[in-house]
C-alpha cells in the first residue's frame, strides 16, 4: 500500500496561545514495500508526521493519500479501522501498551478488535510470538511478569498480529541491548523482504539507516529538507555536519583515512562497503609493490 | 479533547499579575469568591465584574481566553440558573403552571447566580492561568504551616501536591500516548453505547496505572538516593517574598470590600 502526502501541515491547538505548528508542505511518498527510514532531531515533527500514516491525526492543511482513502482536514472520524488494520505503528516504548492478563490475550488483542475469529487468533498468536523470537512457553504468562526487552517483543507481536501491511516503528530499539537490538533490525528486515511488507523506522542511529533502509527523508521543523536513498542523503558530509545529524560510524572512519591520504572511489556507509573499498586499496597496493 | 480544558493552566508571563507573591493571589482568590456573597443588587455585581475585568486587563491575558474557560462549564450553569428562575416564587409573577413559575425574584436570583458562577470562574481561571503550579504549591505549604501545631502533616501535604502537579502534564502526555497506541491497535474511544465505551477504556486505565506505579518507584528511589528524608531540618531554594506590589493587593481588596459593603446596605 502506498502513502503518499501532498503539502500536508499540522498545527497543534490552533487558535490557542498554546498553538505549535508541527508540519509543514511536507510532501512525501512511501512505497509500497519500500524500507524508508525518517530521521531528524527531537522536535522535528517525526512523531507528529508518523500519527498521520494511520490517521491517527488529519493534516491541518494538504492531504495524506493512504491506500485509497483520502485524509484530510474534513474527513470524519468514521472507518477508519481499515487503515488502522493496514497501517500498523509501533510507538516508542511500546512496552506501556501492554495490559492484558495474559501474553496470548494482549497480542490476540489487536487483531481481535479488527475482527478476526478465535480460531485464527490462536494461529496469529503463536506465529508473531514466534516472529519476535519468544516461544509457545509465554503465552500464559501476565506480560508484567517479563523484562523490559521480553515486554517490548510483546508489544511488537501484538502490532504484528494484525498483518499490517505498513509497519511504522519509532524508535523500536531505543533502550535495548546490543544483541536485541540487531535481532529485531534483522527481523524488521526479513519481513519487508520477505513478507514484502513496507517498513517505515524513525530512528537516530545512523548506522541502522545505511544498513537497512531504501529511502532516507529528513526533516528538520517540520519541513522534509532531503529524501532520497542513503548514498544521495549521506554522501554531502559537511552538510549532515552542519544540520548536526551525524554520519555513519563507517563514512566517518573513512573520512579520518582520507585525511591520513587514502583515496576512495567514494564513500563508504556500512562497515561492509568500507571492508570492500579497503579490500580493494590493498590489492590495488600489492599489485603496485609487485612491479 | 482535554486541551480545550482552560482551567487549570498556567500561562507564562511578565505582567504585574504575574509576579505577585503566590500566596497573595491564592487568599486573595478565595476571599473573592467568599467576597462575592456579599453582593446582592445590581450596582454591587456592576462593581464586581468592573474590578474583575480590571484585574484581568492587568494580567494582559486577553478576555476570550475566560470566556473560553466558561464554555465547558456553561450547561451547570444554565442547569442551576434555570433551576432558579423556575423553582423561585416571589415579587410580580409572569407566569405560573403548577409549580413551576417564572417571578420577578425568580429572574433576578438566576442573573445574580449566574454572574457569581462567571465572576468565581473568571477569578480561579485567572489564578491559576498566571501562577506556575510549584509556586501555587508553595503557596499552600506555607499557608498550611500554621496547621503543624494540631500535627497536620504540611510538608508531606505539600510535597504530595508539588509532585501530583509537576505529574500531571506528564501524565496527560501518557495518556495520549498510551490511547494513540491503542486506537491504533483499533480500539474506538469515541464510538459504542455507554457499556462498549466503559469497556474501551480498560486498555488505557490499565497501562496507566502500572506505569504510574512503576513512576512513584523509579521517583521514590531517586529520591532517596539524593538523600531525602523527610519535611525536618530542610531548607528552601525557592523564598516566596511579599513585597509592596502584594500590600497593593489588600489594599485594593479592602476597597472593593468597602465599596461592596456600601453598596449592600
Amino acid at each position: 500500500m502506498q502513502i503518499e502526502f501532498k503539502q500536508v501541515g499540522f498545527v497543534y491547538q490552533p487558535n490557542s496561545p498554546f498553538e505549535h505548528r508541527a508540519l509543514k508542505n511536507v510532501d512525501l511518498t512511501i512505497q509500497d514495500g519500500a524500507y524508508t527510514a525518517i530521521i531528524g532531531h527531537t522536535g522535528s515533527g517525526k512523531s507528529t508526521l508518523l500519527q498521520h500514516l494511520n490517521a491517527l491525526l488529519k493534516p491541518t492543511e494538504g492531504q495524506a493519500i493512504i491506500g485509497d482513502r483520502v485524509i484530510n482536514k474534513e474527513s470524519d472520524n468514521k472507518n477508519l479501522k481499515s487503515i488502522r488494520q493496514e497501517v500498523g505503528i509501533v510507538f516508542q516504548f511500546p512496552e506501556a501498551q501492554l495490559f492484558e492478563e495474559t501474553i496470548a490475550k494482549d497480542i490476540a488483542f489487536g487483531p481481535k478488535n479488527f475482527g478476526a475469529t478465535d480460531e485464527e487468533l490462536g494461529d496469529l498468536v503463536k506465529e508473531s510470538l514466534e516472529m519476535v523470537g519468544l516461544d509457545e512457553s509465554y503465552m500464559e504468562i501476565s506480560p508484567f511478569d517479563l523484562s523490559g526487552g521480553q515486554m517490548r517483543r510483546v508489544a511488537i507481536a501484538g502490532v504484528l498480529a494484525m498483518k499490517p501491511s505498513v509497519l511504522v516503528l519509532d524508535e523500536p530499539t531505543a533502550g535495548l541491548d546490543p544483541q536485541g537490538r540487531l535481532e529485531m533490525l534483522e527481523m524488521f528486515e526479513r519481513l519487508n523482504k520477505e513478507k514484502g511488507i513496507t517498513i517505515v523506522l524513525v530512528t537516530h542511529v545512523m548506522d541502522d539507516v545505511v544498513n537497512y533502509a531504501d529511502n532516507v527523508v529528513v526533516l528538520e521543523k517540520g519541513t522534509v529538507v532531503k529524501s532520497g536513498s542513503p548514498k544521495d542523503v549521506f554522501d554531502d558530509v559537511q552538510w549532515l555536519k552542519e544540520k548536526q545529524l551525524g554520519v555513519p560510524t563507517a563514512s566517518e572512519f573513512a573520512l579520518k583515512l582520507i585525511d591520513k591520504g587514502l583515496q576512495f572511489d567514494e564513500l563508504p556507509l556500512t562497515s561492509k562497503e568500507l571492508a570492500a573499498e579497503l579490500a580493494k586499496l590493498s590489492v590495488k597496493k600489492a599489485g603496485d609493490a609487485s612491479c | 479533547m482535554l486541551e480545550k480544558l482552560i482551567f487549570g493552566r498556567y500561562i507564562p508571563g511578565q505582567s504585574v499579575i504575574h509576579n505577585l507573591d503566590p500566596r497573595a493571589k491564592l487568599l486573595a482568590s478565595f476571599y473573592f469568591i467568599g467576597l462575592i456573597f456579599l453582593c446582592n443588587n445590581w450596582q454591587s455585581y456592576l462593581l464586581a465584574f468592573a474590578f474583575t475585568l480590571v484585574v484581568i486587563k492587568l494580567s494582559g491575558i486577553s478576555l476570550k481566553f475566560f470566556i473560553r474557560g466558561v464554555k465547558p462549564l456553561i450547561w451547570l450553569i444554565l442547569f442551576t440558573v434555570i433551576l432558579q428562575v423556575l423553582f423561585t416564587k416571589g415579587g410580580t409573577t409572569y407566569f405560573e403552571w403548577g409549580v413551576i413559575s417564572i417571578t420577578q425574584f425568580g429572574l433576578m436570583n438566576g442573573a445574580y447566580i449566574f454572574c457569581r458562577f462567571v465572576l468565581i470562574i473568571f477569578m480561579s481561571t485567572l489564578l491559576t492561568l498566571t501562577t506556575a503550579p510549584l509556586a501555587l504549591s508553595d503557596a499552600i505549604e506555607y499557608l498550611l504551616r500554621p496547621l503543624k501545631v494540631i500535627k497536620f502533616p504540611a510538608h508531606e501535604v505539600s510535597l504530595m501536591l508539588s509532585i501530583a502537579l509537576r505529574f500531571v502534564p506528564t501524565l496527560m502526555d501518557e495518556t495520549e500516548k498510551i490511547m494513540n497506541a491503542q486506537r491504533a491497535r483499533g480500539v474506538d474511544f469515541s464510538e459504542g453505547n455507554l457499556a462498549q465505551r466503559m469497556k474501551a477504556i480498560v486498555p488505557l486505565l490499565i497501562p496507566l496505572f502500572v506505569s504510574s506505579f512503576n513512576r512513584a518507584e523509579d521517583l521514590a528511589v531517586a529520591m532517596e538516593a539524593r538523600g531525602y528524608q523527610g519535611g525536618e531540618g530542610r531548607t528552601k531554594y525557592r523564598k516566596l517574598q511579599w513585597r509592596m506590589k502584594d500590600n497593593m493587593v489588600i489594599i485594593a481588596f479592602a476597597l472593593l470590600t468597602i465599596g461592596l459593603v456600601f453598596l449592600r446596605y
